[in-house]
């Protein structure tokens, strides 16, 4: 129940993220979600898309260094409360968060939150244990 | 016990040697004068004449000869005998405009195998070894001068020249390879090939690498050691005096390498001011060949920086040592008053895995400090999505380079192929001080 994940290493550079969004809409690849890590001196661009071979091969063929992990994919009701049950379960197992970052479907019920834990299988099977969906790439994609 | 190739000419006392090479250097300026007109007319500009020349100290009245001169004069400008004795050439790939030709007559071709017969040997090679050549056959000096040495040797050569790294691996291991010639960055390639590969060193037959042809520092030497469970020397040459062979680290002695005097004549000299400097001191390295046929050289200034020992090696041979090379003068960088070279820097940047060697030093003041950045291409190999990844890489640049040069610099990661690459040499420095 992993999602693939595009990463993309960036300077601090303007005009740098416009050109990757524009780059993956002329190959018609649609990204789900997205999120700009950064420090003082270089940023990483996280990515959900719905094909993620083609987006790693357009970027790669325009320069950039890319880079595929897996993260999971959680999806919580999107009101007050919902990402609050999810961080104390995180707490509670003792999970290592090293980022995360959400979005909201489309509908706007859910949101989703993508994470990166240090162990991911261990927190798969927590996530789980304690009731939450975790969705597959497809099913991001299906939102 | 020391392993010799021409022992009476390699522990002569130095009384004995000195006689030799100033008769080589009256006869050679003399031949030089007549036959190659550049130089008579530097000389006579200089207004020295070949009867000058009456100790060895004289050598200081002749003028240099520099990179720009064999380019003025490219291709066989400064070539001192008709083409139809010449037997090969060789060229030098310039960064900038022309390259560089230089030529050898049958018995020049002679001189330089005995000469790398005897770096070998130096090296503990005897007529039973397996030589893997490494090094680059073409244009280039070092594979064929390093190939024609290993013949001279009798041993058995395989030019396997450079490229195809895993087939060379498999050759190594079915060939049995005793003895490793190779640039030093490619041995590292070798090594880390054969940790991606699965192949032990330790069941392989090599036993000693001779490298040369690029600086390289001890921490490399260290690292080329362990991951190839072999001894690591130091091999000098350039192809403007002669190619691989011109100077060679024993196995006995701890450092330096011994420069093939009866054949070759070094100065160093204050870079700034041309002025001879005294034995031990450290400055850019100044040779003249004295038995050259077809291409000779008189006060070539090489632009390495090194340092003549004349203190008595372990191994028995009298001929001086020069420190391993650290540098060049075209290159080098002050900071702070510390010197500091590219070549140092890409050192420590080759010893992290996966740094990839493209970066650029940029230098600036701020107020009345030297700042020092170093940037460093991301390769796919060091791209990391997690922020705390790529900071504990670039802490880990700044830490190496604090330990190696003594100098803090900041470290900046930099999108990859952002670092303008120009006929495959990258510029390496730009400097925004203003001076
Ligand atoms: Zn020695």
């Amino acid at each position: 129940m992993r999602v693939e994940q595009i990463a993309v290493f960036l300077e601090n550079k303007s005009g740098r993220l416009a050109e990757i969004t524009a780059k993956l809409a002329e190959e018609n690849i649609n990204i789900r979600a997205l999120s700009v890590a950064d420090t003082a001196d270089f940023g990483i661009l996280r990515l959900i898309v719905d094909n993620v071979e083609k987006a790693k091969a357009t970027l790669k063929a325009n320069g950039f260094t890319v880079g595929i992990t897996n993260v999971i994919a959680v999806e919580v009701a999107d009101k007050t409360g919902g990402l609050a049950g999810v961080l104390k379960t995180i707490e509670k197992e003792k999970l290592n968060v090293e980022y995360m970052y959400a979005f909201v479907n489309k509908s706007g019920e859910n949101a989703v939150l993508i994470f990166r834990f240090d162990d991911m299988d261990k927190a798969i099977e927590s996530l789980q244990r304690t009731g939450y969906t975790i969705l597959s790439g497809e099913e991001i994609c299906a939102l | 016990m020391t392993l010799y190739w021409e022992e009476e000419m390699e522990t002569l006392p130095r009384v004995g040697l000195e006689s030799i090479q100033l008769k080589r250097l009256q006869h050679l300026v003399a031949r030089v004068y007549k036959t190659v007109a550049p130089y008579r007319e530097k000389m006579d500009a200089a207004g020295v004449k070949p009867e000058d020349i009456q100790s060895l100290t004289d050598l200081a009245k002749l003028p240099f000869t520099v990179k720009e001169d064999l380019r003025d004069n490219y291709p066989f400008g400064l070539f001192s005998v008709p083409m139809d004795q010449v037997v090969r050439v060789h060229a030098s790939s310039g960064t900038t405009g022309k390259p560089t030709v230089v030529g050898y007559t049958k018995k020049d071709i002679e001189t330089w195998s005995g000469l790398m017969a005897r770096a070998l040997t130096c090296a503990g090679a005897t007529s039973s070894d397996m030589v893997h050549n490494a090094y680059g056959y073409g244009l280039f000096t070092g594979g064929l001068g390093a190939h024609y040495g290993i013949e001279r040797l009798g041993a058995t050569v395989i030019p396997v020249s450079g490229g195809n790294t895993k087939r060379q691996i498999t050759i190594m291991k079915d060939f049995k390879s005793t003895v490793l010639l190779a640039t030093p960055s490619y041995a590292l390639n070798l090594a880390e090939a054969m940790e991606s590969l699965g192949v032990d060193p330790k069941s392989l037959s090599l036993r000693v690498g001779v490298f040369g042809a690029e600086p390289w520092s001890e921490n490399m030497r260290d690292e080329v050691e362990r991951k190839l469970n072999i001894k690591a020397v130091d091999i000098y040459g350039l192809s403007e005096v002669m190619g691989p062979g011109v100077s060679m680290q024993c196995l006995e002695g701890n450092k330096g390498m011994h420069i093939f005097e009866d054949h070759f004549l070094p100065e160093i000299i204050d870079p700034d001011t041309g002025e001879v400097l005294p034995p031990g001191e450290k400055g850019e390295l100044v040779f003249t060949t004295l038995t050259k046929e077809a291409f000779p050289i008189i006060r070539y200034r090489t632009k390495d920086i090194s340092r003549l020992m004349y203190d008595t090696c372990a191994c028995g041979r009298t001929l001086v040592r020069m420190e391993k090379v650290t540098g060049r003068t075209d290159d080098m960088l002050i900071i702070r008053g510390v010197n500091v070279f590219p070549s140092q820097i890409e050192h420590v940047l080759m010893g992290i895995e996966g740094v990839e060697p493209h970066y650029q030093i940029v230098v600036s003041r701020e107020g009345n400090m030297d700042t020092m950045a170093v940037e460093v291409e991301v390769s796919e190999d060091i791209f990391s999505d997690e922020i705390k990844t790529l900071e504990n890489l670039t802490k880990r640049i700044q830490a190496d380079i604090k330990d190696m040069l003594g100098v803090t610099c900041k470290v900046k990661l930099v999108e990859h192929k952002t670092i303008q690459r120009s006929e495959g040499k990258a510029q390496r420095v730009i400097d925004n001080r203003k001076l």
